[in-house]
């Protein structure tokens, strides 16, 4: 019984990967286009809240407030690359392009394709955090060994997010209805998860919401924590939260799928 | 033919009281039909009928509300996997990679069959070949006209080796030229030996195509047969059509000859055409009267009526 399942879960992963390796070679078709953004986002912001704003801030937690924020960037960026592909780029995909009934014609299920879908979302965030590592390296404002780890965990904040976007993505009647998580939930989340100004700011019972319903705010604490090579008691917390979403999410949006195309 | 409980082993599609049903409509209502190997047999109906949807159920995408339904003698059910491993599938709507090119469409979806992609590379040039691709190898899919993107949709449906070939409309919104082209490939396709199920609306197309056909109406089977079996079990005698105008209709119903009209012509099945011509065309000056065997047109018109379909 035990070998059959671990079966079904190898099959599960072939199938996924190879709905992966699909959008990786769309992606790389358009490689020049697709890695403009990661690169140059992160500049800005460091460049205009970082050095601009920052100048006129003293230390925040003992740190210059680069320093503070180029963490929350980093976690910043793997939020929005990964949910814009899972919330927009799937919803071209099944919608627009098709690519899920051409895909579901062959031995592929629709629980390979979501699940692809969502690891290809992990992997834009994984390559935007890539990108600013090397960013945050040569500008030497993060440390070598924290980017490290920050690396692989930002893939599984990516499946995360992912997950997340593919939730909305499956129960959106149209593609213009996808703006409204991004607009009521992503926006919001950018600015008010300890992103830009220590999370302790805020009444704390926005800090509870933020800690209960805002999933980037554990990010953010994980990786600022190992860039500036700081510990902290939410990590238990933060851990918890990002693995149950994950994995709660994306069962959800599998399912939510299943039940608007397998009809 | 008669079914049996036993799968025979030439079988390759067999629905038995096959339904399918969306919340408040019936889709398929109990549909009996079954397919042979080496066969090209078609679904003809009018929009709406539920052709598409018994294809999304022989393709195992779509599970079944009632009914027995088995593919290479297994239950979609239970081996959808290992069915739609064997099937290629050309879908009513182009579902091709836009960002890819024609050669990569082919590799790529390959890969989903677990191909090895030196293998998938090979037959893809091979399937490029047979249908008069090599020069558009590596253009990008934007840029090919409907028949080409039709054609590479059927090319893409045999990357692997398929031993049931689905077509759903397969020269929907082609050109004269491009639906002769695909044609003879189909053809050329069924001598081989494969196994072909289409759906189609234009009566010509499973005229020249199918071996054997059912029609379909409000998700039932009316009919099942070769294009001429039916022709000559529905229609049996030669259509003689003329412009419907009063005097000619008061002719008929004076003269107890049955008509049928459809617009501006009438049409009358006979068994002595040539008299019947003669006669209108002597009463009714410069009237067009046109003298022509029954088509499976006619069978169909028959049956599903003139009631134009939403």
């Amino acid at each position: 019984m035990r070998r059959k399942t671990g079966e079904k879960v190898g099959i599960l992963f072939i199938g996924a990967y190879h709905v992966w390796l699909r959008n990786a070679l769309v992606f790389r078709k358009n490689i020049r286009v697709n890695l403009l953004p990661p690169f140059i986002e992160p500049l800005l912001y460091l460049g205009a809240i970082g050095f601009g704003i920052g100048a006129y801030i003293t230390d925040i937690e003992g740190l210059p407030y680069v320093r503070f924020i180029a963490p929350a960037i980093l976690a910043a960026s793997v939020m929005n690359a990964s949910f814009f592909e899972c919330a927009y780029g799937t919803y071209v995909r099944m919608y627009y392009q098709k690519t899920f009934d051409a895909l579901l014609a062959t031995p592929i299920t629709i629980h390979e394709v979501i699940l692809g879908e969502i690891f290809w979302g992990a992997t834009r965030g994984f390559i935007s955090a890539l990108s600013i590592s090397i960013i945050l390296l040569l500008l030497g404002l993060a440390s070598p060994s924290g980017l490290l780890l920050a690396l692989p965990l930002s893939f599984v904040a990516g499946l995360l997010f992912s997950g997340i976007a593919a939730c909305f993505s499956a129960v959106s009647p149209s593609i213009d209805t996808i703006s409204y998580p991004a607009t009521l939930f992503i926006a919001p989340m950018f600015l008010f998860s300890g992103t830009f100004f220590p999370l302790h700011l805020l009444p704390w019972i926005v800090q509870i919401l933020a800690l209960l319903f805002l999933p980037l705010t554990h990010v953010v604490s994980l990786i600022r924590g190992l860039l500036t090579e700081s510990t902290d008691l939410l990590w238990a917390l933060n851990i918890t939260w990002i693995v149950l979403g994950t994995i709660v999410f994306s069962v959800l949006a599998i399912r939510l799928f299943e039940r608007r195309l397998i009809v | 033919m008669t079914m049996s409980d036993s799968p025979l082993p030439n079988r390759v599609i067999e629905a038995t009281g096959l339904i399918k049903r969306y919340r408040e409509l019936t889709a398929v209502n109990g549909i009996t039909f079954s397919v042979t190997k080496g066969e090209l047999f078609g679904f003809l109906g009018p929009n709406g009928a539920g052709k598409t949807t018994t294809m999304k159920m022989v393709q195992c995408v779509s599970p079944r509300s009632g009914g027995a339904l088995k593919i290479f003698g297994e239950d979609p059910e239970f081996s959808g996997r290992s069915i739609r491993k064997r099937i290629g599938v050309v879908p009513q709507e182009t579902n091709l990679d836009p960002d890819l090119s024609v050669f990569d469409n082919l590799v790529m979806y390959a890969r989903f069959f677990d191909i090895s992609k030196s293998d998938a590379e090979k037959r893809a040039l091979s399937l490029l070949e047979f249908f008069e691709l090599q020069a558009k190898k590596d253009t990008i899919i934007e840029k090919l006209s409907g028949g080409m993107k039709r054609r590479l949709l059927l090319a893409r449906s045999l990357m692997n080796n398929p031993d049931l070939l689905i077509l759903d409309e397969p020269t929907i919104g082609l050109d004269p030229q491009a639906r002769h082209h695909i044609w003879e490939k189909l053809l050329k396709l069924r001598a081989e030996g494969h196994t072909i199920v289409l759906t189609t609306h234009y009566l010509d197309e499973a005229a020249r195509l199918c071996d054997r056909l059912v029609i379909m109406d409000h998700g039932n089977i009316l009919v099942e047969g070769s294009p001429d079996e039916l022709v000559r079990t529905y229609i049996g005698m030669d259509i003689v059509e003329t412009d419907n105008t009063d005097e000619v209709t008061r002719y008929l119903n004076l003269m107890d000859i049955s008509f049928e009209i459809g617009g501006e012509t009438i049409q009358i099945r006979t068994n002595k055409p040539r008299e019947l011509a003669d006669i209108l065309m002597d009463k009714f000056q410069g009237i067009r009267v046109i003298t022509r065997p029954g088509s499976l047109e006619d069978v169909f018109l028959m049956l599903t009526g003139r009631r134009i379909r939403e």
